[in-house]
């Protein structure tokens, strides 16, 4: 660091992991072709993206009543975009209680090669046996503790530091409900940086909810971190991911290499990611509310719906969640909570004996 | 009046919040305590409630079942050593209440299937998970009404409220209720979700089922179905409460419950404990009633 606390980056090597093809899912309401999955795969790979998430938006086992059904199996979508890849590699999320290892072997026989085990920020003892699985098979291995705000920094060291003892390779600060501001990141990479093995990488995956994800990444990367999760045209839930172009760019004036090739990933965000948008991927009412109460971004599409059918505001439908500190994977207490919420202003009777 | 002599294997959570709910019955009398750790909570708890222990695993049971006249063991243990701690206790005669993920009995949700498992005298039955005591007899209410073709359950429980045995396997967790949901609650396809939640102060276990019937559903039906069950399972879990539904989108019927514990071992918001606990304590009775009767002939020790 320079007297004047500049930290110069350049030259630093980051692996970029982009989120399009799995949380952009949720920005699709599960609901991507293969076709278009071809499409992003082959221009991520053609642009030089190293590794690409692809499965449902809850990752493996996500398909259901709770988080939707996709329009193909995880399988499906792995089998049609392994043969348009010929540089990335292919990563999955698995979230304990939802995925299972069946799952996991499964995907590793369908080429996936890299595997994101993901729990609430606390909870990292749940993942002991997917982590250990993930690692016989060879594969990537990363512990990614989401909804990273609601843990301190000295808390959140620790529970990396289980994941590592477990075999993780690599810890990820997950700001889930993209809540984080640069120095609530740079302790939590600080934190975990001090108590983790040096060969031990750190990654940061954040949401755009308060417009913090390229700021953040930054700020991960200036305190040790060397992945960071990114979706083009920030396809993702919530305001979005860090916008992936965006983020290579502001890598390329900061001297970071990612390797990615900015003006291919300009291209596909305008021909190929925005057309597919369904609405505008930005920081609206909604999601702005996220970031501000600290609310799961995959809330934010099932509260609008919600919201529509009770007749009650998203926002305060949100407010609620984040009152009652509901966690991701607790998208049935949206609807809960909406009922609720409508029996007591009078919109509904209340049925329940 | 008699009570039959029951052994508790394991000494977290569920076998030390086993000890209030056995030494309240009528029929069954906590004897034994097992663990595996001299210095555990649970073991140094169950002698100060008067239980003879043993740190030595089943094994340390071994020679005193037939002096003790033990005829009932419950195994709290895991999903890895209940077939060897259920051959070596049945092999006596005892008869083995399983609230491990193992499975290797048949399936007990007490308001749905347990008179049919008393009346055969199956030497070992398995309770499931704390989520399928508390989904399935939902599921199965609806599926008594008309045909469903996909249950989908979503458990959430206090992070305070799970004990190091079930985070570390969650897997086996998910895949006995996911099984259970259709071999007991009559679902043709199951699927089971389960969340941690760490809030402070600890939430409520809450539980969401979800049913996709064949045909539209009778609504009139599901919910008198729906409510008399609640009321089956609040005979040995009162707080067992419906908060909102049976709520009817095209095939969808979504229920929405909740646990409130007795508070007995773990505070009031562990009702996932007390479901699990309190669904083994009626099955034994019931297994209990039997063998008082002598209705139920325990084989006889090998």
């Amino acid at each position: 660091m320079n007297n004047d606390g500049f930290i110069d980056l350049k030259g630093r090597k980051v692996l970029i992991h982009d989120m399009s093809l799995r949380d952009g899912m949720h920005a699709k309401r599960e609901q991507i072709s293969t076709a278009q999955m071809i499409a992003v795969a082959s221009a991520l790979d053609d642009a030089g993206v190293p590794l690409m998430q692809v499965a449902h938006g809850g990752g493996l086992g996500g398909n259901s009543l709770q988080h939707g059904f996709a329009m193909h199996s995880n399988e499906e979508y792995w089998d049609a975009v392994m043969p348009h890849i010929k540089r990335a590699k292919v990563s999955v999320l698995l979230i304990p209680g939802m995925g299972t290892m069946k799952e996991l072997q499964s995907a590793y026989d369908h080429g996936v090669r890299s595997v994101s085990v993901a729990t609430h920020c606390t909870e990292a003892d749940t993942t002991p046996q997917h982590i250990a699985y993930a690692r016989k098979l060879g594969m990537d291995t990363v512990g990614f503790l989401m909804m990273a705000h609601l843990n301190t920094p000295e808390g959140l060291s620790q529970q990396g530091k289980l994941m590592e003892s477990y075999g993780a390779e690599c810890i990820y600060v997950t700001d889930s409900a993209g809540y984080m501001l640069p120095e609530d990141v740079k302790r939590r990479v600080r934190a975990l940086r001090e108590v983790l093995k040096p060969e031990t990488q750190i990654g940061f995956h954040g949401h755009h909810n308060l417009g913090m994800g390229i700021a953040n990444s930054i700020a991960a990367i200036e305190e040790g971190a060397s992945r960071i999760d990114a979706s083009v045209a920030g396809l993702g839930a919530g305001a979005g991911n860090t916008p992936l172009e965006v983020f290579v760019a502001v890598c390329e004036r900061m001297g970071i290499d990612t390797g990615c090739d900015l003006f291919k990933l300009m291209d596909m965000a305008e021909d190929i990611i925005v057309p597919m948008m369904d609405q505008m991927v930005r920081v609206d009412r909604a999601s702005l509310t996220l970031g501000f109460a600290g609310v799961y971004s995959t809330f934010l599409l099932h509260a609008k719906r919600l919201g529509a059918k009770y007749g009650l505001p998203a926002r305060d439908i949100l407010v609620e969640l984040g009152r009652k500190k509901m966690i991701g994977g607790q998208e049935d207490m949206i609807e809960d909570t909406a009922l609720t919420m409508a029996k007591v202003r009078g919109l509904i009777k209340d049925k329940a004996a | 009046m008699k009570k039959i002599r029951c052994a508790l294997i394991g000494s977290g959570n569920i076998g030390t919040d086993l000890i209030y709910k056995i030494q309240r019955s009528p029929l069954l009398e906590p004897v034994w305590m097992v663990g595996i750790d001299a210095n555990s909570e649970g073991l140094k708890m169950a002698r100060e409630m008067g239980l003879k222990t043993t740190h030595e695993g089943v094994d340390g049971l071994l020679p005193h079942v037939l002096a003790d006249n033990i005829q009932i063991a419950f195994d709290a243990t895991s999903a890895y050593v209940h077939k060897s701690n259920s051959d070596k206790l049945t092999a006596l005669g005892v008869m083995m209440i399983d609230l491990t993920p193992a499975a290797i009995g048949p399936l007990c949700v007490p308001p749905v299937n347990l008179a049919e498992h008393a009346t055969q005298g199956a030497m070992n039955v398995n309770m499931i998970s704390c989520a399928g005591q508390a989904t399935i007899p939902m599921v199965r209410a609806v599926s008594r009404v008309q045909g469903v073709k996909y249950a989908e359950i979503i458990a959430s429980v206090a992070s305070k409220s799970i004990g190091p045995g079930t985070r570390a396997n969650l897997d086996e967790f998910t895949y006995t209720t996911s099984n259970a949901i259709e071999v007991v609650g009559g679902a043709r396809k199951g699927k089971a979700l389960v969340v941690v939640n760490p809030a402070e102060p600890p939430m409520l276990m809450r539980n969401t089922i979800y049913c996709l019937t064949d045909d539209a559903p009778d609504e009139a039906k599901i919910i008198e179905s729906v409510q008399q069950m609640i009321t089956e399972v609040q005979k040995y879990v009162p707080g067992y409460r419906l908060v909102n539904g049976p709520v009817f989108d095209g095939n969808k019927v979504a229920i929405f419950m909740e646990v409130k514990g007795l508070g007995d071992y773990l505070p009031t918001y562990a009702g996932n404990l007390d479901i699990m606990t309190a669904a083994a304590t009626r099955t034994a009775e019931m297994f209990a009633e039997g063998i008082l009767a002598g209705r139920i002939k325990l084989k006889e020790a090998a």
